[in-house]
């Protein structure tokens, strides 16, 4: 569905993401991690075309679509949602939920119809609020709400559960469960390895803008590479060290 | 369409662009001063203008005080003129928003001007001083001297301005806040207070600008407005924010102002500045000296 | 359908008000009924300007502080092509819309284009307004200095009316017109995304909302209705000069209107220029009966007052101090 090949992003003189090849494969919830800084976000600008890559390409179901608009992406089925999430305030949640519904669904009963189906699906109620009126665990449902509303093949979530407590993500991952369900293919940059791990088929991990590596969950966590990159140089080392002791 | 004329005419009309351009600098500093720090638009700056060059009038019939004289209490005055004005006023109204501030500024701008006009009416005066039309001859050409002093203040001025960011504990702080703004809270710097300084140093150079200019232009409820476009244009070309920039910028469009007046005539004469503001703001809106966003 | 019925209900006490004129003339309110018709009239040019500045302004936060290059194209146009080329007035007004409709296409496309957005747009909109001022002021079509003169020849087909009441039901049949139409566009696709792009571009790019196209919609139809506000003004005064046309004054009232009567609202605007020039007339006669003659300039420092106490105490306007106290 989704193939990164060699994306290289340079500002100026820092390398931000540097000859980063990965591949999503359809109907599949796949995961984007590593430490603060490493890139991550900056790769899925690339993705999802609010930064044009320096170097490299990305193949959308096939085709070149790299440096194409935002918009362009949307409308070919790639969305996103923010890191930090903004909802549109001077509008309420249903009409928030609408502007991604409306897309596929230029009249307005039919994009509030899509945007009550998608609100129920991740468990937004009480449409008629004002958007600002919503709290941080609301504002994340309202964000994955809104991009889902525009009905994609292939859903970036930027750290959808970072913020929440530990009952707020046990709520939110079932509903991306139920999401890709439906037939919708994810992949998630997320920090709680938790929800990593139950949620993931295959993990995509990088460091300092270098792809580290990648495979299963399970495969990952127990890669010496890995662990340095989260731990620090030498931490691989000193918990086997630990383990042969222990 | 096009007149020729004579090189010596020519150049004449490029020095006294220049002599104009240093005032329109200073008239500029304040602006980009007050756009690097606090990062708005202050859109009273002109309304500001002429209620200096208001005062400048009223000291000298009221006091007899000569326009270069009134430099320093007018500056002062003017500094906590526009250090209230930003700490009691626009901060607080604007709750820091931009779009609000935007807005603020812009009342604050018709509040002055109409009050103004209220009080003095829209007559124009000038004052009449025994020096107003004094030549300075340089042999290849003449020179108004009230303009060539505004000159040199101003550049003067734009030096001090340098020195008191550069070398100050206050200027030091200005440039944290400029730089840093939450940085800067954090080690302990006033910033609400760093802001009214500026706000101030700002509302000071417009003091000095009236005083430099009133010898030789007139000043009525809108004398101001002809030079809020032109400073917003030299701050856009020089670069927001940029002290040097708004210096070079300033001669710039003094000596496009000038050429243009000459060229096409005293109505059209701003068309140039104009059309420069458009296509930098359009072609690089972060000006010649402007750090890239 | 509330919306619609208070719609209708502002309309129909706006068109009630020829019934109340003799008294409020009676009452030494107004000099005359001429004096009150024409402040009636042009509160609802200045309503139908603002109206225009409210749709990219308001819902869309494109702060122009250039309206008056739309309004004085409209009234240019309006003067210029009847008195010129002899086209008819009813004509040369749709003509005036498409034109400054136009001109709001390209002077949106450069801007947005190049990406400016916020302080930055709204002076490079002042400065195209004042570029157009300063051409106007010389061109020869314009009649340079001394502005267009509209012959009077008071002919229905001229767009001149014998009764003072038809050109106020003519103004107010506009006002309507785009009270409806702003409420078809809050309601419409157009309209939520041009929210949308006001609180959050990205967002609103990442949601497939092509912003750029959503911005020069705004813009060429909040000029197109700007431009018809400058036509009517010029019908209606019969002259028009470089500074009334592409004044700051226009583009202040333009903007100050939506924003004290409730930015982004259907109603803002008309209640926002009713209650600028109503504070602004009493103003005057307050200072007429405190010092016996007119002082100028004081409407005006009213409305700065005004704009910045509503920024300050109600970011929601007039309307949102009713609507608080309805609550």
């Amino acid at each position: 569905m989704l193939n990164v090949e060699g994306v290289t992003k340079r500002f100026g003189g820092l390398v931000a993401v540097s000859d980063v090849s990965m591949t999503v494969a359809k109907g599949s919830i796949s995961g984007l991690i590593g430490p603060n800084g490493a890139g991550k976000t900056t790769l899925f600008t690339m993705i999802s075309g609010f930064e044009r890559p320096t170097a490299g390409r990305v193949l959308f179901e096939g085709d070149d679509v790299t440096g194409r608009p935002p918009e362009a992406l949307a409308l070919l089925g790639i969305a996103r949602t923010f890191q930090i999430v903004q909802p549109f305030a001077g509008l309420t949640v249903r009409e928030n939920v609408a502007v991604g519904a409306y897309l596929r669904h230029p009249r307005r009963e039919e994009a509030f119809a899509r945007a009550e189906e998608v609100a129920s699906l991740v468990g937004l109620a009480d449409l008629d609020r004002p958007a600002s009126a919503l709290t941080v665990a609301g504002r994340k449902r309202l964000e994955l709400a809104r991009a889902l509303a525009t009905d994609p093949k292939l859903l970036l979530l930027d750290e959808v559960l970072a913020g929440l407590n530990p009952s707020e993500i046990r709520d939110i991952v079932p509903v991306i469960h139920a999401i890709r369900d439906q037939g919708v293919t994810i992949l998630m940059i997320e920090h709680v390895m938790q929800a990593v791990m139950s949620l993931c088929e295959r993990v995509h991990v990088i460091a300092n803008g270098r792809t580290i590596a990648a495979g299963t969950p399970a495969e990952v966590v127990s890669d010496p590479q890995v662990v340095e990159a989260y731990l620090g140089q030498g931490a691989a080392g000193r918990l086997a060290g630990r383990a042969v002791h222990g | 369409m096009l007149r020729s004329y004579p090189p010596q005419i020519v150049l004449e009309a490029v020095l006294n662009g220049l002599l104009t351009g240093a005032v329109y600098a200073l008239v500029a500093l304040g602006l980009t001063l007050v756009y690097g720090v606090l990062h708005i638009i202050n859109f009273a700056h002109g309304a500001m203008l002429t209620l200096a060059m208001f005062a400048v009038l009223m000291v000298h019939l009221g006091f007899g005080l000569d326009p270069y004289l009134a430099i320093a209490p007018l500056a002062a005055l003017f500094f906590l003129f526009g250090y209230g004005l930003q700490r009691f006023v626009i901060s607080p109204a604007s709750r820091n928003d931009d779009g609000a501030i935007l807005l603020v500024t812009l009342g604050l701008s018709i509040v002055i001007e109409n009050a103004l006009l209220a009080v003095f009416r829209s007559d124009t005066r000038s004052l009449t001083l025994d020096y107003s039309f004094s030549i300075v001859d340089l042999g290849f050409a003449l020179l108004s001297l009230p303009r060539v002093i505004g000159f040199g203040v101003a550049i003067l001025v734009a030096g001090a301005l340098w020195a008191i960011l550069a070398l100050t504990d206050t200027g030091k702080a200005i440039r944290a806040v400029a730089k840093e703004k939450l940085g800067a809270a954090l080690v302990g710097i006033d910033v609400n207070h760093v802001y009214a300084v500026t706000f101030g140093l700002g509302a000071a150079t417009i003091a000095i600008a009236a005083c430099l200019l009133m010898p030789s232009f007139y000043v009525n409820p809108r004398a101001g407005n002809a030079f809020v476009l032109v400073a917003f244009t030299v701050v856009v070309l020089g670069g927001m924010g940029s002290i040097p920039g708004a210096l070079v910028g300033g001669l710039i469009i003094g000596v496009v102002e000038s050429l243009c007046g000459l060229y096409l005539g005293d109505s059209l004469g701003q068309i140039g500045i104009f059309l420069i503001f458009i296509l930098v703001l359009l072609l690089r809106p972060t000006g010649l000296f402007g750090a890239r966003a | 359908m509330t919306a619609y019925r208070s719609i209708l209900l502002v309309v129909l006490g706006l068109a009630a008000l020829p019934l109340a004129a003799p008294a409020l003339v009676g009452a030494g309110i107004f000099a005359g009924a001429n004096t009150l018709y024409n402040l009636m009239v042009f509160v609802l040019i200045i309503a139908l300007a603002a109206q225009g500045w409210n749709l990219a302004g308001g819902y869309g936060g494109q702060f122009s502080f250039g309206h008056a290059a739309f309004f004085g194209t409209g009234a240019y146009a309006q003067a210029i092509l009847q008195t010129r080329y002899g086209i008819n007035p009813w004509a040369a007004l749709v003509a005036a819309v498409a034109l400054g409709a136009l001109v709001g296409a390209v002077i949106g496309f450069l801007a947005f284009r190049a990406r400016l957005r916020g302080s930055y747009f709204a002076l490079v909109t002042l400065a195209f307004a004042e570029v157009f001022r300063i051409l106007a002021n010389a061109a020869p079509i314009t009649g340079g200095a001394a502005g267009t003169l509209v012959p009077l020849d008071v002919r229905w087909a001229n767009l001149q009316f014998a009764s003072r009441e038809a050109f106020y039901y003519l103004a107010l049949a506009f006002v309507a017109l785009v009270l409806l139409l702003n409420r078809l566009v809050e309601r419409s696709r157009f309209g939520t995304y041009l929210v949308a792009v006001r609180e959050n571009e990205d967002a609103a790019r990442a949601l497939g909302v092509d912003t750029l196209q959503v911005k020069l919609k705004a813009i060429t139809l909040s000029a197109a209705i700007t431009a018809l506000a400058g036509a009517l003004y010029t019908q209606k005064f019969l002259y028009v000069d470089a500074n009334i046309a592409y004044g700051a004054w226009i583009s202040i009232e333009a903007l100050l209107a939506p924003i004290v009567g409730g930015i982004g609202t259907v109603f803002g605007p008309l209640v926002g220029a009713l209650t600028l020039i109503g504070l602004g007339e009493a103003a005057k006669v307050a200072i007429h009966a405190l010092f016996g003659s007119a002082i100028p300039g004081v409407d005006l420092v009213v409305y700065g007052v005004l704009l910045i106490l509503v920024i300050a105490f109600a970011p929601r306007g007039v309307i949102g101090l009713l609507d608080r106290r309805a609550r």
